[in-house]
């Protein structure tokens, strides 16, 4: 068993203090603290000696050297000089290796300023600069749109229609789930006021409207900021951590056209796709509660939602789907492209890529429906 | 400490390694002592990395033993395996450090899990070990923060954090300027002297093998076993094996 380790300090002359250290000094058990001896150590004033006697020592490890290392450091803020000839060789050889290598001036950090009015500083002047890399990363990429459309843009065919495949295909799965069951509740929800009145066959006109003016639009968008947008910021991040963007640049192979457009286009491809899609399963979800619970006919059903529901209503979703692709395929790769080199910065970039796009998805939702008001759209 | 003690601490026997059906390496047979500093050595893509893998436990062998002491390394149960990697230090090519946690906190974690330390105490150890590495000062820095050659020296005071019997190197100095290699091969064998570490590193720098290799074992990818062991002073003296004397002197003789 290992007994504990203890510390014996003796004033051989004014300017001269010895430690004793005895018994067992490893991390395995408790150590005594420097702040033991700090005041002898100040005592004896710029110019004094610390010799060691080291008899009683049995054992040690790097608990005796941390020990001895902050003593230094007290030691050298008071100018006292450590003698370590009494320690066993082993501890004088690994201490002159660690003391070798002087501490690099200015490179021990200062603590942050935190006060209310340093934070609302650093706030302002964070919120300053990403708005300037958005600004140029939007601009940027329109230029890189232009050069794509006069056939100059350095992007691969293959990637563009694996990310069509990846914005497309593949998120069908999901996007039939949810715009079913947000159909299925939109009918249950007005169900049951409508039953009041006898009138339930308007169940279609609800979850005709809501699914292709909003709802299928929007589903879609979410479901994608989450699954899509988020991959291309992860993606993306990664490719920062690992300098596989800084290889490209190198190469003269702007990112922006390399990465983000067949992204971005991808993206605002495959949305209008998605949404009248998720419009068409919403309908279908409505109808298997029209048909199910309150005894409409599917024919009946479909005639009313097809009365109800002039083309221009799905019209509405399309070009709303459009924006939240844009949106979203923007989100992604911004804060992908922004992403600092480490694990923890690409978690960042990726909550922050979906946040940032269900937030501008409803904004936008707000902005577009209130002009297409005014437009009588 | 341990200085006259010439027991082996890690022995190989009748290793073979393999992904599935693919063989890396057959019918490799050879011991490190207590405290010397061993070279797995070789070509590139001969299996050095994947051996190093295997002997800390990453991998299975497909056939043979990897023997701590006594203990063979996979014929107990899991727990006690870990608690045998957990006498080891291993120094990952690129330093493997945590992105998310300083370097004061990377050394601290290790410590936090396995000891009873206080936290001052963790801070000091953590310190010292930093100086120890040259990093005297750094504690608050990030990873990204500092340079590719730091991160290196940085997880070797991480891989020190609990004081290992076992160090295991995975190409040290790659990546490093000639005075840092050499800085970190002075400390390598200081380490091995002050604290009795026993040591293994892989690498293919002669100038590191010459320099710090008390034995080390030669792995050949074409015939996929190894071609010899003993220090490699000796076998650039004594060998008669054209692939060994090519490997030690540059390509120049054999």
């Amino acid at each position: 068993m290992v007994t504990a380790c203890e510390l014996r300090t003796f004033q051989l002359q004014p300017q001269c203090l010895q430690i004793s250290l005895v018994g067992h000094w490893t991390l395995a058990g408790e150590l005594p603290a420097v702040s033991e001896v700090s005041r002898d150590v100040e005592a004896l004033g710029a110019g004094g000696t610390i010799i060691f006697d080291a008899d009683a020592l049995e054992s040690w490890d790097s608990g005796l050297l941390a020990f001895l290392h902050t003593l230094h450091a007290l030691g050298s803020r008071h100018e006292v000089i450590l003698d370590l000839s009494g320690l066993p060789l082993g501890v004088q050889r690994l201490l002159t290796l660690a003391w070798e290598v002087p501490e690099r001036q200015g490179a021990r950090r200062q603590a942050d300023d935190d006060s209310l009015l340093a934070l609302i500083g650093k706030g302002a002047l964070q919120t300053h600069k990403s708005f300037w890399e958005t600004v140029t990363f939007v601009g940027e990429l329109a230029i890189a749109l232009g050069r794509f459309f006069t056939g100059r843009a350095r992007l691969q065919k293959r990637d563009l229609f694996l990310n069509i495949q990846e914005c497309g295909a593949q998120a069908l799965p999901i996007v039939t789930l949810i715009s079913l069951l947000v159909g299925l509740i939109l009918a249950f929800v007005g169900a049951v006021q409508l039953q009041m009145f006898g009138a339930q066959i308007f169940i279609a006109n609800l979850v005709g409207l809501g699914m292709a003016r909003d709802m299928g639009a929007m589903m879609a968008g979410i479901i994608m900021a989450g699954r899509t947008g988020a991959a291309f910021a992860a993606q993306l991040g990664t490719m920062q951590v690992n300098e596989e963007i800084d290889a490209l640049r190198t190469l003269g192979i702007p990112p922006i056209e390399f990465l983000v457009l067949p992204r971005l286009l991808a993206m605002t491809l495959m949305m209008p796709f998605l949404c009248i899609y998720a419009d068409l399963m919403g309908i279908l979800g409505g109808m298997l509660v029209g048909v199910g619970a309150f005894d409409i006919s599917p024919n009946l059903y479909l005639l009313q939602t097809q009365d109800s529901v002039p083309l221009h209503h799905f019209l509405s979703g399309l070009v709303k789907s459009t924006f939240y692709g844009v949106i979203v395929a923007i989100c992604g790769c911004l804060r992908g492209m922004q992403c600092g080199r480490s694990a923890s910065a690409v978690g960042r970039a990726t909550t922050s890529a979906v946040v940032t796009a269900i937030v501008w998805i409803i904004v936008c939702c707000a902005i577009l429906t209130i002009i297409f008001h005014f437009l009588d759209f | 400490m341990a200085d006259s003690v010439q027991d082996a601490h890690i022995t190989v026997s009748d290793l073979t390694m393999a992904f599935d059906d693919f063989v890396i390496q057959r019918d490799l047979n050879f011991s490190i002592r207590r405290g010397e500093v061993f070279i797995i050595m070789g070509g590139s893509g001969c299996g050095k990395s994947t051996l190093l893998r295997h002997m800390i436990g990453l991998l299975q062998p497909a056939q043979g033993q990897i023997l701590f002491n006594t203990t063979s390394l996979w014929a107990v149960s899991p727990e006690e395996r870990d608690h045998l990697l957990r006498r080891a230090g291993v120094l990952y090519q690129s330093g493997a450090l945590w992105s998310s946690m300083t370097l004061a906190e990377n050394i601290a974690l290790p410590l936090r899990e396995y000891t009873e330390l206080s936290e001052r105490q963790i801070r000091e150890v953590a310190a010292f070990k930093l100086a120890l590495v040259g990093l005297a000062g750094f504690e608050d820095y990030f990873p990204a923060q500092i340079s590719g050659g730091m991160q290196k020296r940085a997880g070797l005071a991480r891989a020190m954090a609990l004081d290992p019997e076992i160090l295991f190197f995975d190409e040290p100095s790659a990546g490093l300027d000639p005075i840092s290699a050499r800085l970190l091969d002075d400390l390598i064998l200081e380490l091995g002297h002050s604290l009795g570490t026993t040591i293994v590193v892989v690498t293919h720098e002669l100038a590191s093998i010459f320099a710090i290799g008390g034995n080390s074992v030669f792995l050949d990818a074409e015939s996929k076993t190894m071609l010899a062991t003993g220090p490699p002073k000796t076998l650039l003296a004594e060998t008669d094996n054209p692939l060994i004397r090519r490997f030690l002197t540059r390509g120049e003789q054999g």
